[in-house]
C-alpha cells in the first residue's frame, strides 16, 4: 500500500512538472460583483489552457490603491470603466489591453418572497426599515443605486433608511441575512442560469441608471506573462461570454 | 483637512468607546473576580470564551453577530420579542459587538490584578469581621486600582481601534455607525488620501499616547 502511494506521488509530481513547463499562474484582481462568474470562468480557463488563475475578490477602489502600491496583480477586472482608464493614464497597464468584459445590471432584491414587486413600487411605499446599497462613493453599483433613487424622486425620503456596504458583496450579505429587508445588488449575485436563486426582485430598467461598464485591463506586472494575455483573450471567448451572460450581465 | 463628517466619526468613536468601557467594567468585574477565585472546572471554559476575541478575526465575530442579531437569529428574535427591534445598523448594535470584542482586554487585566492580591488581605479582612461586599469595596478595589486603570485604558483604546466588527454589523451610517476606522477605509477607497492621512495620523498619535500612559502607569505601580 505504502509503495503504491509513493509511486502515485512520484507519478503525480512528474505530470505536474511536465504541465508546469507550459502552464503558468496569473494573479487576478476581480471586482466583488463578478465573484461567481469568475470562479466558473477560471475553472474552465484552467481546463482549456492549463494556466491557473489565482483570484482575489474585493472592492475596485481598494484594488486601485493596492495596484498603485505595488500589488503583484497581472490582470484587473474592475467594477467600472473609470478605474482601469485611470490606471491606463497613469501608465501602470499594458497599453491597448483594456476592454469591456461585462455590463453590470442592478436589481432590487429581498431574501423574502413577496417583499419586492416586479415594478419596484415597494420603494415608494416605504414599508421597510433598511434599504441596503453599496457605498455610492466607492462602488459603481452603489452610485447606480443612488441614481435610480434620485430619478424616482425618493433619494431624500429614503436617506435615513440606507445602510451602506463597503462593496456589493457586503451589501448582499446585509440583505441575505435579513438585516436589511431589501437592497440594490448586482443581478449576477441573485441570478444563475437566467433564474432568480430565491426571494423576490425587481430588475431595474436600464433607463434609470447609466450602464455599469466593467472594464478589464492587463497590468504592467503581467506585461511579459503569456498567461495574463491568455486570460484576457479567454474572457472575450464564446465560452466565457456565455457564462457571463448566464449571470445576467449585458454584453 | 478634517471635515465635518470626520469630526462626527471621531465623536461617535469616542462615545462608543466610553459606553463600551463603562459596560465592560461593570460586567467584567464580577467575571474577573470569579475567574480569579474559583476552583470550578468551568473556569477553563469561561476563560476560553472570554479570550476568544483575541484569536478570532474581527470579521468572524462581525459575521456571526450579523447572523445572530438578525431577524432570523436567536438574539434578533429575542430583541424583537422584547420590543427592542433589531440591533444591526444601530449604535446599540455596535456597543454589543464592541463589548464582546474588547471583553478579554478588560477581564484579563482585572483578573491579573485580583490574582495578584492573594488570599492574605481577604483573610485579614475576614478576621476583622468584614462582610464580602465590604471586603470587596474596602480592600480589593483599592488594591486592584492599577488593574482597573489598565483595564479601562485597554478597553477604551481597543474599542477605538475596532474595524472589522463595525464594518460587518454597522452599515456605515453617518452619526450612527460610521466610526473613525470605517471613515478612514472610505477615504482610502475613494482615493482621498489627504483626508485618510489626517485621520490615520491622529489615530497613530492617539494610540501611542494611550500606550505611553499605560506603560508609565505600570512603572508607577511597580514602585
Amino acid at each position: 500500500m505504502k509503495f503504491r502511494f509513493v509511486r502515485l506521488l512520484v507519478a503525480a509530481s512528474c505530470i505536474a512538472s511536465a504541465v508546469a513547463a507550459h502552464a503558468a499562474e496569473v494573479q487576478v484582481a476581480v471586482a466583488a460583483n463578478f465573484t461567481a462568474p469568475m470562479q466558473k470562468i477560471a475553472a474552465e480557463f484552467e481546463r482549456d489552457t492549463g494556466h491557473t488563475a489565482l483570484l482575489a475578490f474585493g472592492a475596485t477602489g481598494k484594488f486601485y490603491a493596492q495596484i498603485k502600491n505595488g500589488a503583484p496583480f497581472e490582470v484587473f477586472l474592475a467594477a467600472d470603466d473609470k478605474t482601469p482608464t485611470r490606471l491606463d493614464e497613469e501608465g501602470v497597464t499594458v497599453p491597448g489591453s483594456r476592454f469591456t468584459y461585462a455590463i453590470g445590471r442592478l436589481v432590487l432584491w429581498s431574501a423574502q418572497p413577496g417583499v419586492v414587486d416586479d415594478q419596484g413600487e415597494v420603494l415608494g411605499r416605504g414599508d421597510f426599515r433598511h434599504l441596503a446599497i453599496a457605498n455610492p462613493k466607492t462602488a459603481p453599483y452603489g452610485a447606480a443605486a443612488m441614481e435610480v433613487l434620485r430619478r424616482l424622486g425618493l433619494a431624500d425620503g429614503i436617506a435615513a433608511r440606507l445602510v451602506t456596504g463597503e462593496n456589493i458583496s457586503q451589501t448582499y450579505q446585509f440583505v441575505a441575512t435579513g438585516n436589511a429587508e431589501l437592497g440594490f445588488v448586482a443581478l449576477s449575485q441573485v441570478m444563475v442560469d437566467g433564474k432568480l436563486t430565491g426571494g423576490s426582485a425587481w430588475q431595474v430598467p436600464a433607463g434609470l441608471y447609466d450602464p455599469i461598464r466593467q472594464d478589464a485591463v492587463i497590468l504592467a506586472a503581467g506585461r511579459d506573462k503569456p498567461a495574463a494575455r491568455a486570460l484576457a483573450d479567454y474572457l472575450r471567448g464564446d465560452k466565457a461570454v456565455a457564462i457571463i451572460k448566464s449571470y445576467g450581465y449585458g454584453l | 483637512m478634517i471635515t465635518a463628517a470626520d469630526l462626527a466619526a471621531i465623536r461617535l468613536t469616542l462615545e462608543l468607546a466610553a459606553t463600551t468601557t463603562a459596560i465592560l467594567l461593570v460586567v467584567g468585574t464580577p467575571v474577573a473576580w470569579w475567574l480569579a477565585r474559583t476552583g470550578s472546572r468551568w473556569k477553563a471554559v469561561v476563560g476560553a470564551v472570554v479570550a476568544l476575541p483575541l484569536v478570532l478575526p474581527p470579521t468572524v465575530i462581525g459575521f456571526y453577530l450579523l447572523v445572530a442579531l438578525g431577524p432570523h437569529g436567536p438574539v434578533g428574535q429575542l430583541t424583537q420579542a422584547l420590543g427592542l427591534g433589531l440591533l444591526p445598523f444601530t449604535f446599540a448594535g455596535l456597543v454589543v459587538g464592541s463589548v464582546f470584542y474588547s471583553l478579554p482586554f478588560v477581564v484579563q487585566s482585572l483578573q491579573n490584578a485580583f490574582e495578584a492580591i492573594g488570599e492574605r488581605p481577604l483573610e485579614v479582612a475576614a478576621t476583622l469581621r468584614a462582610g464580602a461586599i465590604d471586603t470587596f469595596f474596602s480592600v480589593v478595589l483599592p488594591l486592584a486600582r492599577p488593574g482597573f486603570v489598565t483595564a479601562t485604558i485597554l478597553g477604551f483604546a481597543h474599542t477605538v481601534g475596532e474595524f472589522g466588527v463595525v464594518l460587518m454589523i454597522g452599515g456605515n451610517i453617518p452619526d450612527k455607525t460610521r466610526v473613525v476606522s470605517v471613515q478612514i477605509y472610505d477615504h482610502v477607497e475613494a482615493l482621498e488620501y489627504a483626508e485618510a492621512h489626517w485621520l490615520s495620523a491622529g489615530m497613530l498619535v492617539f494610540s501611542f499616547v494611550v500606550l505611553l500612559a499605560l506603560y508609565g502607569q505600570k512603572k508607577g505601580a511597580v514602585r
